[in-house]
């Protein structure tokens, strides 16, 4: 296996050929921003968190999907990125409905937490205030569509590891939405093994156990690691 | 040293924000020798928003004619206008009928559909003010100096944003000490 070796924020890497910008940096323990990145399922470049700059391509560019290439050089925190991060950030809230007084994972939600560590304590849009539905048809779980941001974790989660494929996109754009089966209520669509694979992934409170009231959200992210590292490398234990 | 002229306002909120302000407890005696309360629902009995407010903090968004007409004399008259808590700064839970479609779907359910006797939509123009379309967050209709977000923000917040205030300096609302929403 060939090795490349490029420069990130000034610190030389070397790392196999293949791998993404994202894995780069990490493993030269640069932290990146990630909001639809999930360890342990395919990354698919939905919410451009990660954003970051090349130099010799002027395209700001998803860590999580680029590949490194010989002698390139990346930052990942300019103030072009930190502003561009915090917009991002902004729009996601302004894009649904996100009343977090009133959401199961207040306190304990990723996009909360992008909110605070891009500094936004506001957003410049104009809220689209969407008319979107909730599910729960389903016997112990739900979603509340007001608070996807279409990351497609659950899509990913639920078809990669736990090998039922309930979840998929609808539609495009600004009426795009998650759909259980063919458009069913979450409840009939008999490909679901109610496994909660998809309520641990979800990083806002959008999925979620019913019964779960404000702020009382917990997830149990390890497990999904740990699953998809019991599959890839045989270690059965936690 | 002269006193801050103080002012605390309340737009489309629960009250909530303000419950919280006064659970700033004995620190409200100290923040009285730097402060003259000039408006507030908590803390004067003044109906006219002053001329000269030097810090004013503004609970709930913008949801009615009074509350848009009194933003922009807000806006006129003071220096520093502080967006106090989630209504104010995201339109919060008031905001949820926005998703509802403008006013008339929600006042019809309210006053029409659920009402058990003598069913009527209230109309009174100068008495009973008229419900906007939306309801706005306040940056939404005014510029805002400081954004304080929070469901509502607790007291040792309010405390962090406001003591800064009275030494004429700009609070730091970073992290997630001044940063939480709901
Ligand atoms: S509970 Fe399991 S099978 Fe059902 S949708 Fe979620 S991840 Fe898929
Ligand atoms: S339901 Fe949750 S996991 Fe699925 S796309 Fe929406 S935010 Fe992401
Ligand atoms: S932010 Fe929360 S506590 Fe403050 S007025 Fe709105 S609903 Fe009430
Ligand atoms: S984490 Fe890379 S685009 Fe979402």
């Amino acid at each position: 296996m060939s090795v490349r070796t490029l420069t990130i924020d000034g610190q030389p890497v070397a790392i196999a050929e293949g791998a993404t910008i994202l894995e780069a940096a990490k493993e030269a323990g640069i932290h990146i921003p990630t909001l639809c990145f999930l360890e342990g399922v395919s990354a698919v470049a939905a919410c451009r968190m990660c954003l970051v700059e090349v130099e010799g391509i002027s395209k700001l560019l998803p860590a999580c999907v680029t590949q490194v290439a010989e002698e390139m050089v990346v930052h990942t925190n300019t103030p072009k990125l930190q502003e561009y991060r915090r917009m991002t950030v902004e729009l996601l809230f302004a894009e649904g409905n996100h009343v977090c007084s009133i959401c199961v994972a207040n306190g304990n939600c990723e996009l909360q937490d992008a909110a605070i560590k891009v500094g936004m304590d506001h957003t410049r849009f104009p809220y689209r205030f969407p008319n979107r539905s909730v599910d729960v048809s389903h016997p112990q779980f739900g979603i509340d569509h007001n608070r996807c941001i279409l990351c497609t974790r659950c899509v990913r989660v639920c078809d990669e590891i736990e090998g039922a494929h309930v979840w998929d996109v609808a539609q495009r754009g600004t009426a795009a939405y998650i759909v259980s089966g063919l458009n069913q209520p979450w409840g009939e669509v008999d490909a679901c093994t109610s496994c909660g694979k998809c309520v641990d992934a979800c990083p806002t409170g959008a999925i979620f156990r019913k019964g779960t009231t404000t702020a009382e959200k917990q997830r149990d992210r390890a497990k999904l690691e740990f699953l998809v590292n019991a599959r890839e490398k045989h270690e059965w234990t936690r | 040293m002269s006193k801050i002229k103080f002012a605390t306002v309340w737009l489309a909120g629960c009250s909530g924000c303000h419950m919280s302000f006064l659970d700033l407890d004995e620190w409200l005696i100290e923040l009285a020798e730097y402060v003259e309360v000039v408006y507030s629902p908590v803390g004067s009995d003044l109906k006219e928003y002053p001329e000269g407010v030097d810090v004013c903090l503004v609970e709930g968004g913008v949801a009615n004619e009074d509350n848009l007409e009194l933003i922009h004399l807000i806006r006129k008259r003071t220096k520093t206008l502080v967006s106090f808590g989630d209504c104010a700064v995201t339109a919060n839970v008031p905001a949820m009928r926005n998703m509802l479609g403008g006013s008339e779907p929600v006042l019809r359910r309210g006053y029409l559909e659920l009402a058990d006797e003598t069913p009527q939509l209230p109309y009174a123009p100068g008495i009973v003010p008229e419900l906007l379309d939306r309801v706005l967050p306040v940056h939404e209709v005014v510029p805002v100096d400081i954004y304080m977000p929070g469901c509502p923000p607790d007291a040792h917040r309010i405390k962090a944003t406001i003591e800064p205030l009275l030494k004429g300096e700009k609070p730091k609302m970073e992290g997630r000490d001044m940063i939480k929403f709901g």
